[in-house]
């Protein structure tokens, strides 16, 4: 069980990282984006903001924190 | 060669070397204290296991469709690599320490002349599992970024054959400076590397769930020029605030 748990939480390190909301703001940001495409609008300015927002956001929370 | 191919080559071929370079770090730190052979072994050993990975990983993926596989790959990418973005923006901005190659040595040579001694299966087992261990952890970034940047594109080799040049460019630099390297600038090149997984994720994430590019290929290289300015623009935000000292780091 310990080995379980170890295994899955290096694994949540390595992709999730030290903020989780990153990780949450990416699939919104696909999601939004699946959303308006399935709806006709195709699109591709929707992305790169939102990640610069959600970046700027996790560099916010480190520089609190620091 | 189209503009995709030489940035998937770019970006194998720089994750490859600045983790190739932390690795050499940690196996001469043993393998100078220590002796080589264990130290070798271990090496050996984690590098099956990473070829293995990529072989078994990379004609899996073929089987899955290319939009999921783009969707999928793309949110990976996008995860992994808005954490190499955000610490070397932090490097940068003087919020994190910078890494230093020549304290990580030091101290992975002073951890093995005091670690005790303990065989096993005839190796020195400290020296086998912290070889084992570095070049496996810091292997397993790189075998992630070739399947990833290879798969997207049905370019595994081409991926593969630009992290491999880097660890032969690394290996002959170690042997011919018989010490870490040092003088690479490592967190220049993080910064390079984040930003073309972020662009590549943020390109493919999106193609993933029906978003057509305008300009196809050349969109990418917008994209990534978009997150270039945007990470020069928070650098020097956080320069022009007062930030904490930070002592060199021993940890990627």
């Amino acid at each position: 069980m310990r080995y379980i748990r170890s295994f899955g939480r290096f694994w949540w390190n390595f992709i999730v990282g030290d903020d989780w909301r990153v990780a949450v703001g990416i699939a919104v940001a696909l999601g939004a984006t699946s959303l308006l495409t399935h709806e006709g609008v195709n699109a591709w300015w929707l992305m790169p903001p939102a990640l610069a927002v959600i970046t700027a956001g996790s560099l916010w929370r480190a520089i609190s924190r620091s | 060669m189209s503009t995709s191919a030489i940035l998937i080559v770019a970006g194998a071929f720089l994750a490859s070397a600045v983790e190739m370079v932390e690795a050499l770090t940690i196996v001469l730190g043993v393998g100078v204290v220590r002796g080589w052979r264990s130290t070798l072994i271990g090496v050996a050993a984690a590098s099956i296991v990473l070829a293995v990975l990529v072989a078994a990983l990379g004609p899996a993926l073929k089987q899955v469709p290319i939009e999921t596989l783009r969707l999928v790959v793309g949110a990976l990418l996008l995860a992994f690599g808005l954490q190499w973005l955000r610490k070397a923006i932090l490097r940068s901005g003087g919020f994190k320490a910078l890494h230093d190659e020549d304290e990580v040595y030091r101290q992975e040579r002073d951890q093995a002349a005091a670690a005790g001694k303990d065989e096993k299966a005839g190796l020195d087992w400290y020296s086998f599992t912290i070889a084992f261990k570095g070049v496996l952890l810091e292997g397993l970034e790189v075998v992630f970024i070739v399947i990833a940047f290879g798969s997207a594109q049905h370019r595994l080799g081409l991926a593969a054959a630009g992290a491999g040049a880097a660890v032969v460019l690394v290996l002959v630099a170690g042997v011919l400076a018989r010490g870490p390297l040092s003088r690479v600038p490592e967190n220049t090149i993080k910064f390079a590397v984040g930003l073309l997984l972020t662009s590549f994720g943020c390109f493919w994430g999106a193609e993933g769930v029906g978003v057509d590019w305008p300009g196809n290929e050349l969109s990418l290289l917008a994209v990534i020029a978009f997150f270039s300015v945007f990470s020069i623009i928070v650098v020097r935000a956080l320069r022009r605030r007062p930030a904490a000292l930070v002592p060199a780091e021993v940890k990627a």
